[in-house]
């Protein structure tokens, strides 16, 4: 009796280790959580997944202790702003309860799931959310690399290269040459070289009227077209030129040693010289293996789960988001969608069907603000944009709105960097 | 006994506890995340309008009249227009409850 009861009592304990062991620990333990970029889309991402799941164990990754924001820094380049003013740290991110690990992370095991820093930490997490921005591609543009980006700044990624782009503007005698150049899509943030170009030239036309910008473009066609296109002829005849890529703007190759950009139809040799260069999705794309031939991260539309590697969810710029471009407010939008997804996945749950919004504000001047808005959902396991909504702001509206949108341009700022950052 | 006792009381923690945090979950309906992009909570120095502590009504009325074109805006109107009346409605209800 007595070795029976024992032995029955023995199947029983077995039993109970056996069933219960797996889903028990994966119930009781703090869900692990892994965020990689302190930008736009991971800050979001990490301080929207505390606050859905506070018991959640949620880790931040990202290199630098201060985050330079790229919008609005089109506004430093030309003096009108100060690159102050676009730098966030992480404190109040810490204070919510995430941990922040500033490092840059190196490697991804995806099947054991663990991400390892270039510090040498180890993080195993249940769910990695990949916000890792754009990398230049460096080998993208003949002639182009990491010394050139000193004698011809992109200023596409913000900070140092902002300020040093500004400083060479400064430095121009009135009558210079400025020459930009665009690269083919896909690239972050699909207006920006467009407000640069409109910033540029009205600051020369301010500041030094008798120089010139010349945008060479490897595109026909470009994000809020019309409504630039009318507005330089209105505002900039004599101080900005667009070469699109029919007409020989896509810029074949570029010699730093004399700022020359070399087209299939000429040269042009620059006192001022903006390369923005083609790119791909930053390093730890390729590294962890979510980065496809493209460059760039395939994903399910309504989880942001890779399509490559189970487990690991991508957002932001690093992400193929189908009709959402590569923007910061579309990454603010995709952080918070991504961690309830993550969230519910997490609590043995159904992510719902999603609804995306982006905004993306351009200045013409600093007081000339323009958009284009999109509402979006998953299809044909795309993000699709729904029709009927969107599009640009009205072409023929007066200044009071051209006003408006630009105070609202500001607003967003404030509103989002807060939201993320404050 | 101490042995069943435990089992039981780990099958019934196995099956509780995910239903437990699922119950604890509460997300903004579809949509409703991304507006917090441009409207902020009260107390932000913002020429956008704060959508807490508006009414479901109100909400609603504004969200409709910008999809028909009644009231004029610069971007609001197309974005209304990617909503359909009962995902206003659940997005309206959510900011209503936003303090």
């Amino acid at each position: 009796m007595m070795k029976h009861a024992i032995s029955r009592r023995g199947v029983i304990a077995g039993l109970g280790a056996v069933t219960l062991g797996a889903p028990f620990v994966s119930a009781q333990a703090a869900p692990r959580v892994v965020v990689i970029g302190g930008g736009f889309g991971g800050a979001t991402a990490a301080r929207e997944m505390k606050a859905l799941l506070p018991g959640a164990d949620v880790v931040l990754v990202t290199n630098e202790r201060t985050f330079t924001a790229c919008p609005f820094s089109n506004l430093v380049i030309v003096g009108e702003r100060e690159l102050t003013a676009q730098e966030f740290g992480y404190r109040s991110i810490e204070k919510a309860g995430v941990r922040v690990a500033y490092s840059a992370a190196k490697s991804v095991d995806g099947s054991a799931r663990v991400l390892t820093l270039e510090d040498g930490t180890t993080l195993p997490f249940d769910r990695l959310i990949a916000s890792p921005g754009i990398d230049i591609n460096w080998e993208g543009l003949p002639g182009y690399g990491m010394a050139a980006a000193e004698k011809m700044p992109h200023a596409w990624k913000a900070g140092t290269q902002t300020t040093l782009l500004r400083r060479q503007l400064e430095a121009m005698d009135d009558g210079g040459l400025v020459v930009m150049a665009v690269p083919a899509n896909p690239y972050r943030c699909p207006p920006g070289p467009y407000e640069r170009a409109s910033l540029i030239a009205h600051y020369l036309k301010t500041r030094k009227p008798k120089s010139k910008l010349l945008v060479l473009d490897a595109k026909d066609m470009f994000s809020k077209q019309r409504l630039f296109l009318s507005a330089w002829a209105a505002l900039f005849p004599d101080h900005l030129e667009w070469v699109g890529l029919s007409k020989g703007g896509k810029v074949l190759s570029v010699e730093p040693e004399s700022l020359t950009f070399v087209t299939e139809f000429g040269r042009h040799t620059a006192a001022v010289a903006n390369v923005i260069p083609p790119q791909r999705a930053a390093a730890i794309a390729a590294a962890a293996g979510i980065a496809d031939a493209t460059g760039w991260c395939p994903i399910d539309p309504a989880t942001f789960e890779s399509r490559l590697v189970p487990g690991i969810h991508v957002l932001g710029d690093a992400s193929i988001a189908g009709a959402m471009p590569k923007s910061a407010f579309s990454a603010n939008a995709q952080a918070k969608v991504c961690a309830a997804a993550v969230a519910t996945l997490l609590t043995g749950g159904t992510p719902p069907e999603p609804r995306l919004i982006n905004t993306c504000y351009s200045l013409v001047t600093p007081d000339y603000g323009i958009s284009v808005a999109g509402v979006y959902h998953p299809a044909g396991g795309v993000i699709a944009e729904i029709k009927g909504s969107g599009g640009v702001s009205r072409a023929d509206a007066p200044p009071d709105v051209r006003a408006a949108e630009a105070l609202y341009a500001k607003g967003w700022f404030t509103t989002v960097t807060r939201e993320v950052f404050g | 006994m101490a042995g069943r006792a435990l089992f039981v009381g780990l099958m019934l923690l196995a099956s509780v506890t995910p239903g437990a945090h699922a119950a604890t979950l509460e997300l903004p309906p579809a949509g409703a995340s991304s507006c917090g992009g441009c409207h902020a909570p009260p107390g932000v120095d913002t020429a956008v309008p704060t959508l807490h502590g508006k009414t479901a009504a109100e909400i609603v009325a504004q969200m409709q009249s910008f999809r028909s074109g009644a009231q004029p805006s610069t971007v609001m109107d197309r974005i209304a227009k990617g909503f359909t009346d009962p995902e206003i409605e659940a997005i309206a209800a959510w900011y209503a409850r936003q303090k």
